[in-house]
């Protein structure tokens, strides 16, 4: 964060706001693969019971993930977002690029 | 715990959430729903995804598999986790297009077609049978739970009775709350607050359960921890096929499912609350799966080996003699059996009135389209649907005896709505698929669905005979049920779900490939794949001018009602510049009209109703090659001239009226002057010529009598009209004195009946009054007032040509404003002479000279608007009829 740049392409807020929605279309993704990823393990499974274990790593992983997606929103960038398409007027400008 | 006492607070809980359901609505009908739609209860009504299923069955499910009862809440995690990539497309299109149902969703899609609403209608149906029949058997379990443990007070009752007892009061409370009004949007704001209630119940409930089992029974987590890995659920092997399988699943159930859908994007009150719920609702799903296998692991430890352990949430608490926790825990059981309940039944009756009922009533009798009352019977038909569901679900359980595990039913119900998600997402993210790819892929996986998982689970012999199960039918190995195309080895519920989505999917593919598409699918393809662009003024698939407003108000006062679709049609005429309540039929007006019925009987029915007014939409050219046309460049320039050109069209019209009016009005003028001569000629000629005659001397002096009587009737009647005329000038100045009070309007038109009972005494008039809605105060000008509903109630009985004269005069209350409707049942005014009955001596026939010189109305309209109000001719209501409105409290300074 140097206050004295200035940007170059985009006003820094709008950048913000487009890598933030990149950030909550990803956001799935990554969650898929962290709760896929104990299907990886379990044919590593040995003697030893890992029942706990593994659900321990789900509960953190959910917790992780409702935490990132309140995180986004709060940052007030696709709330507004959803504020701003509905009236219309920038949408097409955003559409699906 | 003695049953009576269960038996109470569960009725005692049932009237609480009646009290609320009703308060709400009371509120939301006065306009004051401020928190009550709030991301909050958004995210709390969403969680009738937790069904009994999830309240009971998740404990049973870990007991018995250990982790892998967390991808039926995974899956919906993610799915609103990542609610940029579909959900706000789906809401998005549910707002616009006004979607009541899923059905109407996918029929909505493929050009309105009706065919698709029938398929997943069916299919719902199908699907949900199960699943409700599950949430009766787990309510009538838990009731013998605590029916066994009871030995005191009342008798229970026998599984069978009691199913059907909560079946019957679910199906009151649905219809008495579901079907009360036919809504615009089909948000019923009362239910789903009782819902968000409900919510909170099971999740304090279900977690109060949890921390007495971790911090209560065993020793807080770090021992949880230990007995877990001591316990048989230790020896749970993830299989990865059925992780990652059911997590696809519940992934799309959580969409697809006609309740999800219901609450997810029919009752979604503001886009917003969809943000909130994508971290929200998996939140409140992970709070409801914490404490299960905590649940599970202390329930086998403690209780006795063979007991259920689908209820264990209850017999825990219980065993340890925690009557007051266990009896939380059953009203968080009742909680998420009765809203998913409610909810599916809505969801499903929606649908069966909306695509089965309603095209076959239009159908049978088309003529009844545009006359008969539809609201009628689209409550009736939701009612019965509503009715139906519960019994589907009753007999269900009935018949299966309600053994199988909890889960494996829900499974099974899960695998038959994901059959909905090719076509679903296929229309909302791809142009090409046709309506033809749609039907194919739900029938194939329907099918799929039903031979290899739904017919099976009824057990061998049931449906399918178990020869057919192990051989195939006429002995065709790859077509045995459960191992088709010869892929044995895998678990049924994959086997299933893998052979009818791949089938679905392939057959929606291929035949969208192959089939072209209706201009009507093009449009809506187009309409909601590109939903965020901006430009929504796609092409009109209405012809201009065909329709007669008159026609399609009297239609939308039968779906609507009378307020809202009056308000409606003059809000259009207003857009277009045109005062009273018809506005010119364009097609945008007739399309936005059809978006508006949709929303309250479905797409595809209120397409067939307007276009039997409309005559057969037609797609132009022009149209097709604007649905074709993706480089639209010049678009902003001709959205420019199309605005300039809209504000021209709209001034040209109100100059063609006002040129209109003007031109009727020299032509009035002229035969005011005319009129008025004879009408002072008249009398004139009679007093000169009596006056004459008087001047002779020795006339008998009864002819004098006679003769000067005459004269001055003559006179009085000169002095009338000259009367009307002044007092007309003085209302027109403004200057006239106003005599302001308090007076009863019950008073005013009783008063009015009676002076007007002199206009043609002869004639006997039936009037119907509603001394209710009348009972009102008003702050006004009593005899101005009741002078203008004399003209009205006269002029009814002057020109009303009905055999049996009817009057009905309809008061009604609202914002400060009082309106008083007078209707006959006469043939009504003519449209080009509704805009002249308020003109100065404006008589319809010359032939009623029934005194009077065609001054009234223009003098009630006059004194209306000295009083603050307005006088109207109402249209469209099959007969003459006259709205009066006045402000409740005039005040001076007005």
């Amino acid at each position: 964060m140097r206050p004295s740049r200035t940007p170059l392409f985009l006003a820094r807020r709008s950048y913000r706001v487009r890598r933030l929605r990149d950030f909550a279309r990803l956001l799935p993704v990554l969650g898929t693969f962290l709760v896929l990823l104990p299907v990886l393990w379990a044919p590593a499974a040995t003697s030893a019971p890992d029942t706990a274990p593994d659900g321990i790593y789900l509960f953190v992983v959910w917790a992780g993930l409702v935490v990132a997606a309140a995180a986004a929103l709060m940052a007030r960038g696709l709330g507004s977002e959803a504020n701003k398409t509905e009236t219309g007027a920038g949408a097409a400008a955003e559409g699906e690029d | 715990m003695p049953f009576n006492i269960l038996v109470l607070a569960c009725l005692a809980y049932v009237i609480f959430l009646f009290l609320v359901a009703f308060l709400v609505e009371r509120r939301a009908a006065q306009g004051e729903a401020g928190w009550l739609r709030s991301p909050l209860v958004y995210t709390l009504s969403l969680s009738i995804y937790c069904s009994a299923w999830t309240f009971y069955g998740a404990v049973g499910y870990a007991a018995r598999s250990g982790l892998e009862f967390l991808t039926i809440y995974l899956g919906p995690s993610l799915v609103f986790v990542g609610w940029w990539w579909v959900l706000r497309k789906l809401v998005r299109i549910g707002r616009q297009q006004h979607v009541t149902s899923i059905a109407d969703l996918i029929s909505s899609r493929y050009g309105k077609s009706n065919l698709l609403g029938v398929i997943v209608t069916v299919i719902a149906v199908v699907a949900a049978t199960p699943y409700i029949a599950l949430q009766l058997q787990s309510v009538t379990l838990s009731f013998g739970v605590f029916a066994t443990a009871a030995s005191e007070g009342l008798t229970p009752p026998d599984k069978d009775s009691t199913a059907i007892w909560v079946a019957a009061g679910l199906a009151l409370f649905t219809i008495l709350f579901g079907t009360r009004k036919l809504d615009a949007n089909e948000q019923h704001t009362g239910i789903v607050t009782a819902i968000a209630v409900e919510a909170v119940v099971k999740l304090v409930a279900f977690l109060a359960v949890g921390v007495f089992v971790v911090w209560g029974l065993a020793g807080g987590p770090g021992d949880i921890v230990a007995r877990i890995n001591a316990s048989p659920i230790a020896d749970w092997q993830l299989q990865p096929g059925r992780w990652v399988g059911l997590m696809a699943l519940s992934a799309a159930a959580v969409i697809c499912l006609p309740r999800m859908f219901q609450v997810l994007v029919v009752e979604n009150a503001d886009e917003r609350h969809l943000a909130t719920a994508s971290w929200a609702f998996p939140l409140y799903l992970m709070g409801m799966s914490l404490f299960v296998v905590p649940i599970a692991v202390v329930g086998l430890a403690l209780l006795p080996a063979g007991s259920n352990p689908d209820l264990f949430v209850l017999t825990l608490p219980l065993s340890q003699g925690r009557g007051g926790l266990a009896m939380l825990a059953f009203l968080g059981g009742f909680s998420s059996a009765t809203s998913m309940v409610i909810v599916a039944a809505i969801a499903l009756a929606t649908m069966v009135s909306n695509h089965v009922v309603m095209p076959l009533w239009l159908h049978l009798r088309p003529a009844h389209a545009v006359s008969g009352d539809v609201r009628r019977i689209v409550l009736r038909a939701r009612r019965l649907s509503i009715a139906g569901v519960l019994a589907l679900g009753y007999a269900y359980f009935a018949v299966s005896g309600g053994s199988a595990a909890l889960a494996a039913i829900g499974l099974i119900s899960f695998v038959g709505v994901a059959q909905i998600l090719p076509p679903m997402l296929g229309g909302l993210f791809w142009r090409g698929s046709t309506r033809v790819g749609a039907t194919l892929g739900l029938c194939l996986g329907f099918a799929v669905w039903a031979y290899t998982l739904f017919l099976p689970s009824f057990g061998p012999d049931a449906v399918i005979p178990a020869q057919v199960l192990a051989e195939g039918p006429l002995g065709i190995g790859w077509l045995r049920p459960q191992a088709l195309f010869g892929v044995t080895g895998m678990d049924p519920l994959l086997h299933a779900m893998f052979w009818s989505l791949v089938l679905n999917t392939a057959a929606f593919t291929f035949g969208s490939i192959l089939t072209f598409p209706s201009p009507m699918e093009r449009m809506q393809g187009a309409a909601f794949v590109n939903v965020f662009e901006a430009d929504q003024t796609g092409p009109r698939g209405w012809a201009q001018g065909r329709a007669e407003p008159e026609a399609l108000l009297v239609m939308a006062q039968r779906i609507l009602g009378d307020e809202a679709a009056q308000s409606l049609f003059e809000g259009a005429a207003r857009g277009q510049g045109k005062v009273g309540y018809l506005p010119d039929a364009t097609p945008k007006f007739v399309e936005d009209l059809e978006r508006r019925l949709a929303g309250s009987v479905g797409a595809a029915t209120s397409h067939a109703m307007i276009s039997q007014l409309v005559g057969r939409a037609r797609v132009s050219v022009e149209d097709l090659m604007a649905v074709a046309n993706e480089t639209a460049q010049i678009k902003e320039y001709s959205t420019r001239l199309e605005a300039q050109q809209d504000e021209l069209t709209r001034t040209a019209r109100a100059l063609r009226e006002a040129n209109e009016k003007l031109t009727q009005l020299s032509v009035q003028k002229d035969a005011f002057l005319s009129q008025i001569s004879h009408e002072l000629r008249t009398p004139m000629t009679s007093i000169r010529a009596f006056s004459e005659i008087l001047m002779e001397a020795d006339l008998p002096p009864e002819m004098v009598v006679n003769y000067a009587r005459i004269i001055h009737d003559e006179a009085i009647r000169l002095t009338r009209l000259l009367d009307d005329l002044l007092d007309l000038s003085v209302l027109e100045n403004g200057s006239v004195q106003l005599n302001l009070g308090l007076a009863s309007l019950p008073e005013m038109i009783d008063k009015a009946l009676r002076t007007a009972g002199n206009t043609r005494p002869e004639r006997v008039f039936a009037v119907q009054r509603d001394s209710a809605a009348e009972a009102i105060f008003l702050h006004t000008d009593a005899d101005r007032l009741t002078q203008v509903f004399i003209n009205l109630i006269s002029n009814a009985r002057k020109y009303c040509g009905a055999e049996r004269p009817e009057l009905r005069i309809a008061v009604r209350q609202k914002g400060g404003r009082v309106t008083v409707d007078f209707i006959d049942n006469g043939a009504g005014i003519a449209k080009e002479a509704q805009a002249l009955v308020f003109e100065k001596f404006a008589r319809l026939t010359d032939e009623t000279r029934a005194g009077g010189a065609g001054l009234g109305l223009a003098i009630c309209r006059e004194v209306m608007a000295n009083l603050g109000g307005t006088i109207t001719y109402l249209p469209g209501q099959g007969g003459a009829a006259f709205r009066v409105t006045v402000p409740l409290r005039l005040e001076k300074a007005a």
